[in-house]
């Protein structure tokens, strides 16, 4: 898991001693650095982008930023195969990364201040219950999960990859594992 | 000849009105002489349009400072001299800034042409729209994080699509014999760029459109949230200031060219929807109000 300081990339984006992701100009320099740092980085990892930092998140920086740097990771054809989780999200940047997220059909997982990580954006309940019984049993293979949320099995393990692709869990072979700290 | 464009007693969003309307009739390439020598009180819609009228005119304009000494310190004090000095040949003295000490200016005008600008804006007004709003307004400290929010979003607007340089001033007020009977926050967002109707021309919208012009385009841009480029982020900005105001029963108003529109209205204001066929004015004006907290029963 690598850590990702975003007052440190907006440091380094922006070359000044600004403490808040606003306007796109800025949301855009920023998605460059950390789309290096995540270049850097090896397949498969979890990158955890830490907001802990950052005073204000307007709509606009978040949509240059966090919805244009999982637009290509969510790809059918992704130029990588990386993860992101989202930490020291504050209910200001939540409402703003809720929206941009809603605007594309994206969603993100964001570890909240205990550590337990909630799933964000355009999700269906459907997909919400088999997220959430993936991060209760810490990972499980389609077969174990289908029979918990009451879905048809095609139709669980449908959804299990979708899940998967949009980045929201982790494929291990036959298993969907959590991205974030078990809840 | 110069033509002479009287500054109303009371300048705000609505008498400014008249002073379009006496533009109107005058050719852009004339010389004017903006006279406020008789204006007493001036909002943050006012100060900022004055020097968004300055910008639009061809010839440097001429201007006859407010003779109240009370007003022109006022209107020292909130840096509009600092850039009217730049945009129109003073006829008069001015004075000096001085400190303002507990001002209820919570952002005096502030010119907005770069990234950096909006980052200063932001960076500024944190701590005091925080002092205002809670203890002012009795809002909740977390609506401080949506006031700034709305405050980048809306100048951002302006680096992103007037084409130019605009302005932005905040200021509290006690209300409490208008109809309102409260305290309030006003920000003005005001520029001289190339309007909504223009900077919407190459977008589906305008493809679309049976019939185009200012409202059209204000309606497509503040209410439908259409954007000159199609990606489906855009267009949040506007849609989290209508949200904000919304939430904190605020008033909402955008004007651009010949149309004004007030997508959010509140109960306590009397105001058009939508107003079509007004004098033309060039770029954007945006003005949020955000009234104190009423505790419901």
């Amino acid at each position: 898991m690598t850590h990702i300081d975003l007052h440190s990339a907006l440091a380094a984006a922006d070359a000044a001693p600004y403490h808040d992701l606003v306007t796109r100009q800025t949301g855009a320099r920023v998605r460059h650095v950390v789309e290096q740092q995540l270049a850097g980085l090896a397949d498969g990892s979890v990158a955890f982008l830490d907001f802990t930092h950052i005073g204000v998140l307007d709509r606009s920086c978040a949509d240059e930023f966090v919805a244009k740097l999982m637009l290509p990771l969510t790809r059918a054809d992704a130029p990588r195969d990386g993860y992101v989780v989202l930490r020291g999200v504050n209910d200001g940047h939540l409402d703003a990364i809720e929206q941009v997220l809603l605007a594309h059909g994206l969603a993100l997982v964001v570890q909240c201040g205990d550590g337990a990580a909630r799933l964000v954006g355009a999700v269906t309940e459907v997909e919400r219950l088999l997220w959430e019984r993936v991060m209760v049993t810490g990972g499980a293979a389609a077969e174990h999960l289908e029979a918990d949320v009451g879905l048809p099995p095609d139709e669980a393990s449908r959804l299990l990859e979708s899940l998967a692709r949009r980045r929201l869990l982790r494929r291990d072979h036959d298993r969907f594992c959590p991205l974030g700290r078990v809840a | 000849m110069t033509a002479v464009i009287t500054v109303p007693a009371s300048l705000d969003e609505q008498s400014f009105e008249s002073v379009i309307e006496a533009l109107a009739a005058i050719p852009a390439d004339a010389k004017v002489l903006v006279d406020a020598r008789h204006c007493r009180f001036a909002t943050p819609y006012g100060l900022t349009a004055l020097l968004c009228l300055a910008q639009s005119r061809e010839a440097k304009p001429d201007f006859a400072p407010p003779d109240d000494p009370d007003v022109a310190s006022y209107w020292s004090r909130s840096a509009f001299f600092r850039y009217a000095e730049e945009l129109y040949t003073m006829r008069g003295t001015v004075p000096k800034p001085r400190a303002a000490g507990d001002s209820d200016v919570l952002l005096e005008v502030t010119p907005v042409a770069r990234n950096e600008d909006v980052h200063a804006i932001v960076g500024r007004i944190q701590e005091k729209a925080t002092q205002i709003l809670v203890q002012k307004l009795d809002l909740d400290p977390r609506a401080t994080m949506s006031f700034v929010m709305t405050l980048s979003e809306a100048a951002s607007n302006i680096i992103e699509h007037a084409g130019r340089g605009g302005w932005v001033m905040v200021q509290r007020y006690n209300w409490a014999k208008r109809r309102v009977g409260r305290d309030v926050v006003q920000i003005a967002v005001n520029d001289a760029g190339v309007g909504f109707r223009k900077s919407l021309e190459s977008s589906r919208a305008r493809a679309l459109a049976d019939r185009w012009d200012d409202g059209a385009a204000l309606e497509s841009a503040v209410i439908n949230g259409v954007s000159r480029l199609q990606d489906p982020g855009r267009g949040q900005g506007l849609k989290g200031i209508r949200g904000f105001v919304h939430r904190f029963d605020g008033k909402l108003t955008v004007r651009s060219g010949t149309s004004r529109i007030a997508p959010v209205l509140p109960d306590w204001d009397e105001d058009q929807a939508r107003l079509d066929g007004l004098p033309p004015f060039p770029g954007a004006q945006l003005q949020v109000i955000i009234p104190k907290r009423v505790a419901r029963p």
